[in-house]
């Protein structure tokens, strides 16, 4: 039961960080209808951003712990935007109208070239990180296994939690949110009432990089180490989450996020660790198999 | 740069200045600011002059590439006549090309300066040509993303060195096998995602790819998990094998002298068989109802479907085809490289094989023979700058998507197509 509720909490812990990610997919899927395959690597470069931030705070003599993060994660967010912002630029913009695999080879280019990008910069070798948040509550205590909650747990889901409500407010809310579900609705109706949608759609991948920031930073100081590589895997699975949730829906990516967590924790604590990344591609298959449309997407109607 | 107005060049000169100070956001912390890995911990060492150099690169480059953009605006309407008649005489030129190409891939062993290092580095671009023309069978013609075409050649690769470490089959037994086997599989793994939509189809065969590999990786008592199989047997020319010995072997049977270069050649016109078949197979399929269905799918699948066309079968046979030559290739990997390991068929090697098609042009058999030859044998050439491979090959593939969707030698053309009065 300690067990349990332990792995529990783990799998929450994961699972915020990949429904952050996983946002991002949803929601360029949702405004364009394109897989941004380069997410999962803008989402390691955030990881990177974030490193670097506290490196060089540290660096300066800056080791006040709250004030410390607060800036990295802030700085993270408008850099890990700016790369958003760029990566849409360059490689999906020229290609909207084109045919339907061209952006999605260029996602594939885009994320070569960062992964690439960052090894030849960054080095390949792994960068490990000293724990900075330590210590937690220990919530039972059976003799032979202690049921820890860090503070770090708490303070990523806390952060998610809030950010998701944020943003939840900000699409539903603001005028902002308005023209993000007009675009996805209908991109040339929305231009005709005068919506910008090529800053729109710019604004879905800003906004998509600076939630996969805050996963950067939260996966960094969680994980401790980091390498160009991350982006791939965390990518995929968080694609899966989206995908699982309903690709296009916002609640859709927070719960997929959440399963995905839960099973992958669940499965390497019950099962094998070796085949957590294949209990992960599984879901994938199956949910598209079987319900494509995910657990709170819509059906989605094709027009000739 | 006499047709450039003087007002352009204001909006120019802004535009250039601003990407410039995005590059110097963008490379102040990744590239300026490097983490090295140091016995005490983590270290940073600014280096300012690399971002320097980086933003006015950029920023000459945007330049540069400003006054292209304004000064072809003029002219844009008369250049697309003038390419025309330089496209005809390049396709003329294109059906010597492929003779030659042939007869000289058929002579290069004989060639004076056709070295060991030169001949393995042709069998690795022809290696690549297969794969490719494999690969576009299902990219190409049937418009199937497959992102995950690197498990087959694993199948084919696994299957050989399993059947042969096991039963100890000869390779020619093998190899047809490996296709089999490689087709099985493909037959498998398309039933039922093959009714997916394109870009979820990419996203799922990307993760058959890793499932294969992980699964390579883990079952440690069957496939020998990361130290992968060693001692696989080599193939034999028609029973002789290639060995220093005075029986029964092809330099004693054919009263030569032993060379450890008959092997590599022997291994060369394999594999340029292969290639060869493959692109037969091809070509004749092409002109098959099954391959023009594969065309029409990838045009338009709503309407294939009306005209009756069963579109999971269709895409199922394109998949299954492709999947036996990747099954092929892998399995003559298996014999060339004599040692096989996981390490081989990771994603990048997919991501590799569907850049050649891509940048080759989708549908195009010469494409995919020029973008293995450049992309291959090139970076054979330049292998000091091994770690910049990759990386041109992701700026590539995103450039030529941009520039030129189609690829370079863009085959889109319909093999058939009904004469209208008044189209030309």
């Amino acid at each position: 039961m300690e067990y349990f509720i332990q792995q529990l909490i783990n799998g929450v812990t994961l699972g915020s960080i990949y429904g952050l990610i996983a946002i991002g997919y949803t929601m360029v899927y949702g405004i364009i209808g394109m897989i941004n395959f380069a997410h999962g690597d803008i989402f390691m470069i955030s990881a990177f951003i974030a490193l670097i931030g506290l490196l060089v705070l540290f660096g300066v003599g800056i080791t006040w712990l709250p004030l410390v993060l607060i800036v990295v994660l802030i700085l993270s967010m408008f850099l890990t935007a700016a790369w958003g912002w760029v990566v849409e630029r360059i490689a999906y913009r020229p290609l909207r109208g084109s045919f339907r695999l061209a952006p999605l080879i260029s996602a594939i280019g885009m994320s070569l070239f960062l992964q690439n990008f960052v090894q030849i910069a960054q080095g390949a070798r792994i960068k490990p990180l000293p724990p900075l948040v330590s210590g937690g509550f220990v919530l039972m205590d059976s003799g032979d296994f202690t049921v820890n909650l860090s503070y770090l747990q708490i303070v990523i889901v806390v952060l998610t939690l809030s950010l998701m409500t944020g943003f939840s407010l900000l699409i539903s809310k603001t005028a902002l949110g308005r023209q993000q579900r007009a675009c996805e609705q209908d991109r040339t109706m929305a231009a005709l009432v005068g919506i910008n949608v090529d800053r729109t759609i710019s604004l879905a991948f800003v906004l998509g990089a600076a939630l996969a920031s805050v996963a950067g930073l939260m996966f960094l100081l969680y994980y401790g180490v980091i390498d160009f590589f991350i982006g791939f895997l965390a990518g995929i699975k968080a694609f899966t989450a989206a995908v699982l949730g309903g690709i296009g829906s916002l609640p859709g990516a927070m719960l997929g996020g959440l399963l995905i967590g839960l099973i992958e924790t669940f499965w390497s604590a019950y099962f094998t660790i070796e085949y957590k990344d294949v209990a992960a591609f599984s879901i994938l298959v199956l949910v598209l198999i079987f319900r494509p449309t995910g657990l709170l997407g819509q059906p989605e109607v094709e027009k000739v | 740069m006499s047709v450039l107005k003087s007002e352009n060049l204001p909006p120019i000169i802004k535009d250039s200045f601003i990407t410039g100070l995005i590059t110097l956001i963008l490379a102040i912390p990744i590239v300026g600011l490097p983490t090295i890995n140091a016995t005490e911990g983590l270290q940073i060492e600014p280096r300012w002059s690399v971002v320097i150099w980086m933003v006015l690169a950029v920023f000459l480059g945007r330049l540069v590439l400003n006054f292209w953009w304004h000064r072809e605006q003029p002219s844009s309407s008369s250049t697309s006549p003038l390419n025309t008649p330089f496209l005809q005489s390049l396709q003329q030129l294109l059906k010597f090309i492929i003779p030659i190409g042939v007869l000289f891939a058929l002579i290069l062993p004989t060639m004076p300066f056709a070295s060991r290092y030169v001949m393995d580095v042709a069998i690795l671009v022809i290696t690549y040509i297969m794969l490719g023309w494999g690969l576009n069978i299902v990219v190409g013609l049937a418009g199937l993303l497959d992102l995950g075409y690197v498990a087959f050649y694993a199948i084919g690769a696994y299957s050989y060195a399993l059947l042969a470490n096991y039963f100890d089959w000869s390779f020619w037994i093998c190899l047809p096998l490996a296709g089999v086997f490689a087709a099985i599989s493909g037959i498998l793994l398309g039933f039922p995602v093959l009714r997916l939509r394109g870009d979820y189809l990419a996203i799922v065969t990307l993760g058959f790819g890793e499932i294969i590999r992980v699964i390579l990786l883990n079952w440690y008592e069957f496939t020998g998990g990361p130290d992968g199989i060693s001692g696989i047997p080599r193939p034999s020319f028609f029973g002789l094998e290639f060995k220093r010995s005075s029986e029964g072997t092809f330099s004693s049977f054919f009263g030569l002298d032993y060379s450890s270069m008959h092997r590599i050649i022997f291994l060369y016109y394999l594999i340029l068989a292969l290639a060869l078949l493959t692109n037969f197979v091809t070509l004749r399929l092409r002109k098959l109802p099954v391959g023009r269905a594969w065309e029409a799918l990838r045009e338009d699948e709503i309407a294939c479907r009306s005209l009756g066309i069963n579109p999971t079968n269709t895409k199922l046979t394109a998949f299954a085809i492709g999947a036996t030559f990747g099954g092929l290739a892998g399995s003559f990997f298996a014999t060339r490289q004599g040692f096989i390991s996981p390490e081989s068929f990771t994603f990048i090697e997919s991501a590799v094989i569907l850049a050649i098609v891509v940048l080759g042009g989708m549908g195009s058999q010469i494409g995919v023979v020029l973008a293995s030859v450049v992309l291959i044998g090139g970076t054979e050439l330049f292998r000091e700058l091994e770690e910049y491979r990759m990386l041109a090959f992701g700026a590539l593939m995103v450039g030529i998507m941009v520039w030129k969707p189609r690829g370079l030698l863009a085959h889109r053309e319909p093999t058939i197509r009904i004469e209208t009065e008044g189209s030309s």
